[in-house]
C-alpha cells in the first residue's frame, strides 16, 4: 500500500482503511439504509454485516476480523432501551467493551474498534460515525504493517 | 450440506439509481472471476415481472439451489424475491439480499470504489447463502382480540370498527373518560357542528358493545411476544369510585373541599377533588383524583363516601394488573399542543389574556368556563377586538417547532367566525403567513370568513404582545403592504401547533416504536404504509403519528382497524423460522445459553436431559449463539462460522 507524497504531509498513513462494519437488523441497519433514501455520502471504506442484533456478534468475530486483515471494527446496534430483542444491547455492550479492552492492552490503538448506537431515524449520525472512523483510521498506519499486526511499535 | 451449491447471481441496475454509480459489466465480471457462481445475470428492475421471470426461469433451467438478488434494502423486496423463488421451486430461505443500493450506490459517488465494495457485499453475501438451509416458517394460532391504546377519536373509531367486524377490542385510555381532545372542542371546521354531538354517541356505542372491553384509568405497562400473540399488562388505576355504583347525583362534589384547576377546562375555571371531568364522560361516573384528595392514605377527610347514598365510593381500592393476550395492537395516543409558556416573545404565557387555541374552545363552549359567552379570563369582559395569530411557535425553525401543524389555520379561522357569530359588533383579527386550506370544502370555509363574514386577515408575523392599560398591543409586520402594525386587541388566541403526547412517547418506549426527529410515531411507510409501524402486528391511528384534522384521523382509525381486522382473520400466522438451535453432542449443559435468553425460550429438559429451545418464543436474536462456550448452540442460517466466512469475504474481496 503505497502513500503518495501529498498524503504523507498530510499525516495520511493509510489512504484506504478496510472496516468492518456490524450493523443490527432493526435500528442501525434501518438508519444505514436512511442514508441511502436520503442520499447522504460517506466513504465506501465501511464494509457492512448485518446480524439481527448486535447481541448475537461473538467477541471472537472483533479479533478475528483484524487477523483476518481489518484495520477497524465499528459495531453499531440500538440505543438503550431501544432493542428489539429488549437487552440485546446491554449484552453487546458489556461484552464488546471487555473486547474493547482487551484489544487496548495487546496494543491495538483505541480508535480501530468502535461500539456506537444508532436509530432507524439517525441517518445523519450515521454518516458521521461511519466517516470519523474512515478519517481516523487514514492517519493510522494499515493494521498489518509490522508483521505482528497492531499498533504497539508506535 | 452435500449436495453442490449452485449459486445463482442477480444483479439490478434499478433504473440508473444502482447502474450510476455501480458499473453493472464490471462487478458481473469481478463476481465471475472471483467466486464460485453458477450464472450471473442482470435486469434493468429486478422486481418487475420480467425480472422475477428471469430468476424463476434461470433457477429452473440451471437447477439453481442458491439464489442472490443484488438490489435494495432487503426490506424492500426481500418478500418478493423469495416469493418468486418459491414460485420456481426453491426454498424461499435460499434467497439473500445483497444490499448494493442503500449501502453502495446512494451513499457513494466513486465508481470504481463503489463497484468494488458492491463486489465485496456480493461475495460475502455468497458466504453466507451458501451455508444457509431450507427452512420452514413455523405456524402460529392467532388471539383473535385486539388491543387499542388511547380512546381519542382514533382510538374510539379503531375499536368500534374492529368490534364491529366481529372481534373483541380491549381499549385503554389513561384518563378517567374516553373522547380525548375532540371533547375538549366546541364546533368543528369547515361544517362547525357540534363536536359533542358528533362525538358522543360514538362513545356511548363505546360503553354499549358487547365486544368492546373499556379500561379507563389504565396504561400498558408491559408488552412482549409478537403479531398474533402479544402478552400484555395493563395497570388499572384505582377509580375510588364504583362505576356501577355511582348515579351522577353530584351531592360528592358539593362537599368536597379540595378545589384545584379543571384540565377539561384547561385550567380556566375549578374542579374539586371527586369529579366528573365532564356530564358526558363515558364511564359515566364520578372519579376521585388521588394526588389531591385527603381521603387517600392517610385518611383525612371522608365527606363525599359519608354523603353518597349508593355507597359508591371506596378509599380502599388498589391498583389491578390485568394479563392479557391480543393478537393485533392499535396504538392511537394522540396530541398535545405546544405550550404557550415556551413562546417567550409572546409573554411566556404568563398574561391572562393570551391563551391558546385549545383554551378558545373551552371559551366557545357550552358546558365550557363561561357557559359559552365569549369572557376574557382576566376581568370577564366581552372583548371587542381579538387577534389571533397563525403559527404562533410553528414554521420556526431557530426557536420553536420547524413544522407546519396543518389543523392551525383551519381552526383559527373558525375560532374567528365563531366568536363574529357570539359578538356581531366584535372585530376578528387574524395574523397569518400563509393560509392553509388544503382539505375539502376547506378553502370554501375561509372565504366565508375572509370575505362574507368580514374577518380581517393581515398576512405576516407578530413579533411582540406587549401589556397596554388593559389592553393588549399586537406588533407586527404586514408583509403584504411592507408596513409595521400595531393593534390593540382585548384578546389574543394563539393557534399553537400539534406535538406529540406524552403518553405517545411513554409508548414508543415500551413498544420500541420508531420516532421522527419530531417525535411522533414513525410509519412503516410514510406514503404506502401510513398505519403500520415498523414491527408486524402493531398499528398506529390518529395524531399520534403527525398532527391531522379529525377527517383523517378518523380514516387511519378505520384504515388501522382493517389492517389490524386482517390479522384477526387469519386462524394462523407464518412466523420467521430463523431459531436458535442445539447440537446435543457438544452441549456441556452449563446453562449460560439459559441465563441470556431474553425470552425464557430455552430451558433444560429434565428428561432427556438436553438444552432445549421452545419454538414458539425464541425470537432469533442469536444472543445465546454468541455467549455459548461451546458452540453448541446456534442461530439457524445465521451461524458462527458462516458469520466469520462474511467476514473474510469482505476483508479479502
Ligand atoms: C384548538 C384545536 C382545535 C381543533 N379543531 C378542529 C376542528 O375544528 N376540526 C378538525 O377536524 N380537527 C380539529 N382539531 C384537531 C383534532 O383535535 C384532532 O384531529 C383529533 O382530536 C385527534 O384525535 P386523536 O384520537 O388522534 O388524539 P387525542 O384526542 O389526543 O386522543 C388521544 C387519547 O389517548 C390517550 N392516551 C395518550 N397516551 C396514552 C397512553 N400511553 N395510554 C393510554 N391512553 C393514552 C389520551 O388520554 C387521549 O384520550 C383541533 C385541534 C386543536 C388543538
Amino acid at each position: 500500500m503505497s502513500t503518495s507524497k501529498q498524503e504523507q504531509e498530510s499525516g495520511i498513513k493509510n489512504p484506504n482503511p478496510k472496516i468492518v462494519l456490524f450493523l443490527c437488523r432493526w435500528c442501525s441497519g434501518k438508519g444505514a439504509d436512511l442514508a441511502g433514501t436520503s442520499r447522504l455520502n460517506y466513504p465506501p471504506n465501511v464494509l457492512p454485516i448485518m446480524v439481527n442484533c448486535t447481541s448475537r456478534i461473538d467477541p471472537r468475530f472483533i479479533v478475528e476480523a483484524f487477523l483476518d486483515g481489518a484495520d477497524g471494527v465499528l459495531v453499531t446496534g440500538c440505543h438503550f432501551g431501544d432493542c428489539h430483542y429488549k437487552t440485546g444491547n446491554y449484552k453487546a455492550y458489556r461484552r464488546l467493551s471487555l473486547v474493547a479492552k482487551l484489544l487496548k492492552q495487546v496494543g491495538v490503538n483505541p480508535k480501530r474498534f468502535r461500539l456506537t448506537w444508532i436509530s432507524a431515524t439517525e441517518a445523519t449520525k450515521f454518516v458521521k460515525v461511519t466517516t470519523e472512523m474512515v478519517e481516523d483510521l487514514k492517519k493510522l498506519p494499515p493494521y498489518w504493517s509490522n508483521e505482528n499486526g497492531g499498533d504497539s511499535d508506535e | 450440506m452435500d449436495e453442490k451449491k449452485k449459486v445463482g447471481v442477480f444483479v439490478c441496475h434499478c433504473g440508473r439509481n444502482i447502474a450510476q454509480t455501480v458499473d453493472i459489466e464490471k462487478l458481473m465480471e469481478k463476481v465471475r472471476e472471483k467466486y464460485d457462481v453458477e450464472l450471473v445475470e442482470d435486469n434493468m428492475y429486478m422486481c418487475s415481472d420480467p425480472g422475477q421471470n428471469l430468476l424463476k426461469e434461470s433457477i429452473q433451467a440451471k437447477n439453481l439451489n442458491r439464489v442472490i438478488v443484488a438490489a435494495c434494502s432487503r426490506d424492500m423486496h426481500e418478500p418478493t424475491f423469495r416469493s418468486a423463488a418459491q414460485e420456481a421451486g426453491l426454498n424461499p430461505y435460499l434467497v439473500e439480499i445483497a444490499n448494493i443500493r442503500e449501502q453502495v450506490s446512494w451513499v457513494h459517488d466513486d465508481k470504481e470504489k463503489a463497484t468494488e465494495k458492491a463486489s465485496k457485499i456480493i461475495g460475502s453475501t455468497i458466504e453466507k447463502v451458501i451455508r444457509d438451509e431450507p427452512l420452514e416458517p413455523l405456524k402460529i394460532p392467532v388471539v383473535q382480540r385486539a388491543l387499542v391504546i388511547g380512546g381519542g377519536i382514533a382510538g374510539i373509531q379503531a375499536a368500534l370498527d374492529i368490534a364491529d367486524a366481529g372481534y373483541e377490542v380491549t381499549l385503554v385510555e389513561k384518563s378517567p373518560t374516553i373522547g380525548g381532545h375532540m371533547a375538549q372542542l366546541a364546533e368543528t371546521f369547515p361544517t362547525l357542528d357540534c363536536s359533542q354531538c358528533i362525538l358522543t354517541p360514538k362513545m356511548v356505542a363505546v360503553s354499549r358493545h358487547p365486544k368492546i372491553n373499556l379500561l379507563t384509568t389504565s396504561e400498558v405497562v408491559s408488552v412482549d411476544g409478537y403479531v398474533g400473540n402479544f402478552k400484555v399488562q395493563i395497570r388499572k388505576n384505582p377509580r375510588y369510585v364504583d362505576v356501577d355504583k355511582c348515579n351522577l347525583c353530584d351531592d360528592c362534589t358539593a362537599v368536597c373541599p379540595v378545589v384545584v384547576h379543571d384540565e377539561y377546562n384547561q385550567s380556566l375555571s375549578p374542579r374539586k377533588a371527586i369529579y366528573i371531568p365532564f356530564p358526558q364522560a363515558v364511564p359515566a361516573s364520578y372519579v376521585i383524583d388521588e394526588e389531591t384528595c385527603l381521603g387517600i392514605d392517610p385518611l383525612i377527610c371522608s365527606k363525599c363516601k359519608d354523603v353518597c347514598l349508593v355507597e359508591a365510593i371506596n378509599f380502599d381500592m388498589q391498583p389491578e394488573i390485568i394479563e392479557e393476550e391480543f393478537g393485533a395492537i392499535i396504538v392511537a395516543t394522540g396530541y398535545d399542543t405546544y405550550p404557550i409558556e415556551n413562546i417567550g416573545e409572546y409573554g411566556y404565557g404568563a398574561h391572562p389574556d393570551i391563551i391558546s387555541g385549545l383554551d378558545f374552545e373551552r371559551l366557545l363552549s357550552a358546558n365550557g368556563p363561561t357557559q359559552g359567552v365569549i369572557r376574557r379570563p382576566s376581568d370577564g369582559k366581552v372583548p371587542k377586538t381579538v387577534v389571533f395569530v397563525h403559527c404562533a411557535g410553528s414554521r420556526d425553525p431557530a426557536k420553536h417547532l420547524p413544522y407546519c401543524s396543518k389543523i392551525c389555520c383551519m381552526y383559527s379561522t373558525k375560532h374567528a367566525l365563531q366568536y363574529k357569530h357570539l359578538v356581531h359588533d366584535g372585530t376578528a383579527i387574524n395574523f397569518y403567513i400563509d393560509v392553509r386550506t388544503a382539505g375539502k370544502d376547506y378553502e370554501e370555509f375561509y372565504k366565508r370568513a375572509a370575505e362574507e363574514e368580514k374577518v380581517i386577515y393581515v398576512r405576516g408575523k407578530v413579533s411582540e404582545i406587549i401589556e397596554d392599560g388593559d389592553q393588549l398591543l399586537v406588533k407586527g409586520v404586514d408583509t403584504l403592504l411592507g408596513e409595521a402594525v400595531e393593534v390593540h386587541a382585548d384578546l389574543v388566541v394563539l393557534a399553537t401547533g400539534l406535538v406529540p403526547s406524552k403518553g405517545t412517547q411513554e409508548i414508543s418506549h415500551l413498544l420500541k416504536l420508531s420516532c421522527d426527529s419530531k417525535g411522533f410515531l414513525k410509519e412503516a411507510h410514510p406514503k404506502l404504509k401510513p398505519v403500520e409501524s415498523a414491527l408486524s402486528g402493531i398499528f398506529i391511528a390518529g395524531t399520534a403519528s403527525g398532527p391531522k384534522d379529525i377527517p383523517e384521523t378518523v380514516s387511519q382509525a378505520s384504515g388501522a382497524a382493517a389492517k389490524a381486522a386482517t390479522i384477526l382473520a387469519s386462524e394462523f400466522l407464518e412466523r420467521e423460522p430463523q431459531i436458535a438451535q442445539v447440537d446435543p453432542t457438544t452441549c456441556g449443559l452449563c446453562h449460560t445459553c439459559i441465563n441470556v435468553c431474553p425470552y425464557g425460550a430455552i430451558y433444560l429438559d429434565e428428561g432427556v436431559r438436553r438444552i432445549t429451545v421452545r419454538e414458539a418464543l425464541c425470537e432469533g436474536c442469536g444472543s445465546c449463539a454468541a455467549a455459548c462456550p461451546s458452540g453448541s448452540i446456534e442461530l439457524k442460517n445465521s451461524t458462527s462460522e458462516g458469520i466469520r466466512a462474511q467476514i473474510k469475504a469482505l476483508l479479502q474481496g
